[in-house]
């Protein structure tokens, strides 16, 4: 399975399925990151996590740890 | 009668300009029942019967923040007669996302697209008929920053709540979904307010915990409702809080294809991206980062912010206000102990704290600033990896570091950190960076027994900063720090330039409710210690005594003093200055001073170095330095846990928490000191090295709070919320 994690900066890839569940995937989902939307991994911080995307026209900052719940094609 | 107009948008979309371009002075701010989320409302300019209650900034009405359940309670607990609900306009897609959550309230809601100028400067169109059509309710533009259709807004919302009308509901879900939220709006249908019977459908669909619990439905309707979202649930294969979510995003974005066109390519940069681009990268963000904090310490904490602290408390209090006040009492035949209670205790005490007051305007300026224009969202982005190991959060770097010139400050500093834990987390362990008070302490006993050492001072800020990373590691696996869980998903906001009134008014609100707490609790301790040490029993009379010797404070610190005798300073001196150090930490050389009887001695306290190394060894001092340094702070940050925490139980939960560990950390230093120089291994020894021992588990051991589903966390905290708040 292939996680956001993975993905590279300046990747821009597609949602394919959200995993886990509870707060914090309701939280991830009410921002924006959803099944098939696009996400642009905008850069890492500087000491290597977390990440910046940009999603639906904005900027949001997710940690690793939770990008791995994040499948994408 | 009077009409309540809810205001309610995303953090970040303008609501605080424009409510407080709305509502001018005529602001009443509080804190929501039994949380520390602020509560502000206030009356719309020119229209005496309408009430604007803003709501706290919140992405969705989802039960699981603190801002959401506070939100989402006033909603539907309260009926304002109509939602004014402001959307970022340069962000729509997300914002709308609210707002289709607020519509299925059923309440009259108009939508303000703010931001308008920055969404025609990019070249971007928004179609408002469209949009309001596709929606179901009126949508305006307006610019809260440049003050326009603000007020357009707010008399639309107006007009709508006097006339009671509600828009047609938009129709969000489709398919099964639709079927099965119909089929439960049917059978919840006479139980709930019939506004509310959409969004009470959704709720019951998604399994929402508080809703379900308030409905109270049979155990038979569940089941067959249950069947209907399982079915649904099996047929788009994921769960129905997500199924809602997606087919929100998914009409949503139909409504935007619709009504806006973009100029700019999906996921180019902004001129804020490309600002972002120096400012987080990879090698400047730290370089850039540092500059900026030595900026804000470097002002408000060394230069401008000593000489007005310094003016205020020698100048204006001591000199201007004491002086002469104390001239014009005995000038009018008051009794010396009046003159001592008005200008030593009362005047005294408060000016020790009001003292800080120019300092923190200076500092909350400053911190207004980096919140307005958006850096404080990039502090946290760039710390969070480090600080979330301990059980903070990237902002709590702020506090800590304000926290180094004065404790005061910098707990009202932890303000920005939205998340309560982390903030609690952060209050409860910032004063034990030393601070500029702590100096002096430090500089005594380095000069007096050990030379004048720069390594007593530096290891005072590694022995704060252990006991910061203790604390986070160690607190982080209690019960009372396992409530929400955290997740780090956070929106970084354009950069804007700040609105100089948003930024003179956060100043002044947070400079002001400190303030407030020094008229009293400060005000009140500093009478009481003051009492302490100025009277005492003389040959068996009681009355005002000269020096502290006699005063009921030494009796008081005789009486505890066993209580330090396993730190290594159990005689009644050391004990009592201990407790003239909760008026200000400097007090603590000043009481050393007067107690070997010198009149008055330099800061360091040169003149006393003979005195102190007779009484301590360099074990014992050591041992006293790290309790001070540790214990509870003075009473002016005393007053500042107590207005950030807004509980008492809190308060007391983290001085108590600071003192035991400063307790505990001066007896393992002292007693394994003693051990390790060639003393014996006695009672005192075992204590040590259990505390020790209790420590490295307390350190090691394992979360059992970490293994719960967050599920069921969230929960829990979901549930404990609403027993707060109802």
């Amino acid at each position: 399975m292939k996680t956001l994690r993975d993905a590279k900066v300046g990747d821009t890839v597609t949602v394919v399925k959200l995993h886990g569940e509870g707060a914090v995937k309701r939280r991830i989902m009410d921002m924006g990151i959803t099944k098939g939307v696009d996400i642009h991994i905008r850069k890492v911080a500087p000491l290597g996590d977390p990440l910046e995307l940009n999603v639906r026209g904005y900027e949001l900052s997710l940690r690793k740890a939770d990008a791995q719940m994040i499948e994408i094609g | 009668m009077e009409i309540k107009i809810a205001l309610a948008g995303n953090p970040n979309c303008g609501k605080t300009t424009l409510f407080n371009a709305l509502t001018g002075s005529n602001q009443y701010v509080g804190n929501w029942p039994g949380v520390t989320v602020e509560k502000k409302e206030g009356r719309l300019k020119g229209h005496g019967d309408a009430v604007i209650q803003d709501l706290p900034g919140i992405y969705s009405l989802s039960p699981y923040t603190l801002e959401e359940v506070v939100a989402r309670s006033y909603l539907v607990g309260e009926k304002p007669d109509a939602i004014l609900n402001i959307v970022d306009g340069t962000n729509i897609e997300r914002n709308l996302y609210l707002t289709t959550q607020l519509i299925e309230l059923g309440l009259p809601v108009v939508v303000a697209v703010n931001m308008i100028d920055l969404v025609r400067k990019n070249g971007d169109r928004i179609d408002l008929a469209k949009l309001g059509d596709a929606l179901g309710c009126q949508v305006l533009e307006m610019s809260a920053l440049k003050g326009e259709g603000g007020m357009a807004a707010a008399e639309a919302a107006l007009a709508l709540a006097k006339g009671h009308r509600a828009g047609e509901l938009p129709h969000v879900f489709t398919g099964s979904v639709e079927h099965a939220i119909a089929h439960i709006e049917e059978s919840i249908a006479g139980k709930v307010d019939d506004r509310f019977l959409r969004w009470y459908a959704i709720k019951v669909f998604e399994r929402d915990e508080r809703v379900m619990e308030e409905l109270r439905l049979s155990a038979s309707l569940k089941a067959h409702l249950e069947q209907h979202i399982a079915d649904c649930e099996q047929e788009l294969d994921d769960d129905a809080e997500s199924i809602i979510t997606n087919q929100r995003y998914a009409y949503i974005s139909g409504v935007i294809e619709r009504s806006v066109k973009k100029k700019r390519a999906k996921h180019s940069l902004s001129i804020s991206d490309k600002i972002d681009r120096v400012v987080t990268n990879r090698v400047l963000a730290l370089p850039i980062f540092a500059a900026a904090m030595f900026l804000v310490y470097y002002i408000s904490i060394s230069t401008v912010g000593d000489i007005v602290t310094e003016w205020t408390n020698e100048t204006l209090f001591s000199g201007l206000i004491c002086g002469n006040l104390s001239a014009w009492m005995e000038g009018i035949g008051c009794a010396p102990w009046l003159v001592g209670l008005v200008v030593d205790g009362i005047v005294g005490g408060v000016g020790a704290v009001i003292g800080f007051v120019p300092q923190m305007l200076i500092l909350f300026l400053m911190l207004s600033v980096l919140e307005d224009i958006g850096y404080m969202a990039r502090v946290a982005f760039i710390m969070d990896r480090i600080f979330r190991r301990f059980g903070l959060s990237g902002k709590s770097f702020i506090p800590m570091l304000i926290a180094s010139g004065c404790g005061v400050p910098g707990v009202m500093a932890s303000r920005t950190i939205e998340n309560e834990r982390d903030r609690r987390m952060t209050i409860m362990t910032t004063c034990f960076i030393p601070c500029g008070a702590k100096m002096p302490i430090i500089g005594l006993f380095a000069g007096a027994l050990f030379g004048g050492s720069g390594l007593v001072a530096t290891s005072a800020y590694f022995i704060g900063v252990a006991a910061v990373i203790f604390s986070g590691i160690v607190l982080k696996k209690t019960k009372m720090f396992s409530g929400d869980p955290a997740p780090f998903v956070m929106e970084l906001p354009a950069y804007h330039v700040p609105a100089v009134g948003n930024v003179l008014r956060a100043t002044w609100e947070r400079g002001w409710s400190f303030i407030k707490r020094a008229g009293t609790v400060i005000l009140a301790s500093s009478v009481v210690l003051w009492f302490l040490q100025s009277f005492g029993f003389v040959d068996g009379v009681f009355g005002m005594v000269e020096d502290n010797n006699t005063s009921l404070l030494a009796s008081i610190g005789s009486a505890i003093s066993f209580l330090f005798a396993p730190l290594g300073f159990g005689s009644w001196k050391p004990a009592v200055a201990t407790f003239t150090g909760l008026i200000a930490k400097e007090n603590v050389v000043g009481t050393f001073g007067v107690l070997y009887g010198f009149a008055e001695v330099a800061e360091d306290g040169a003149e006393i170095w003979g005195n102190i190394a007779t009484d301590f060894t360099q074990l014992s001092a050591y041992s006293f330095m790290i309790f001070n340094l540790l214990c509870a702070p003075c009473f002016a940050a005393m007053g500042a846990i107590k207005r950030e925490m807004n509980s008492a139980k809190w308060t007391f939960a983290a001085i108590g928490y600071m003192c035991g560990l400063a307790y505990l950390a001066s007896l393992v230093v002292y007693q394994l000191g003693l051990l390790f120089t060639g003393h014996g291994f006695g009672v005192g020894t075992a204590a040590a090295v259990l505390a020790l021992l209790a420590a490295v588990y307390l350190l090691v051991r394992k979360n059992r709070y970490d293994d719960n589903p967050l599920a069921v966390r969230s929960v829990t905290a979901a549930s404990k919320k609403k027993e707060m708040i109802s």
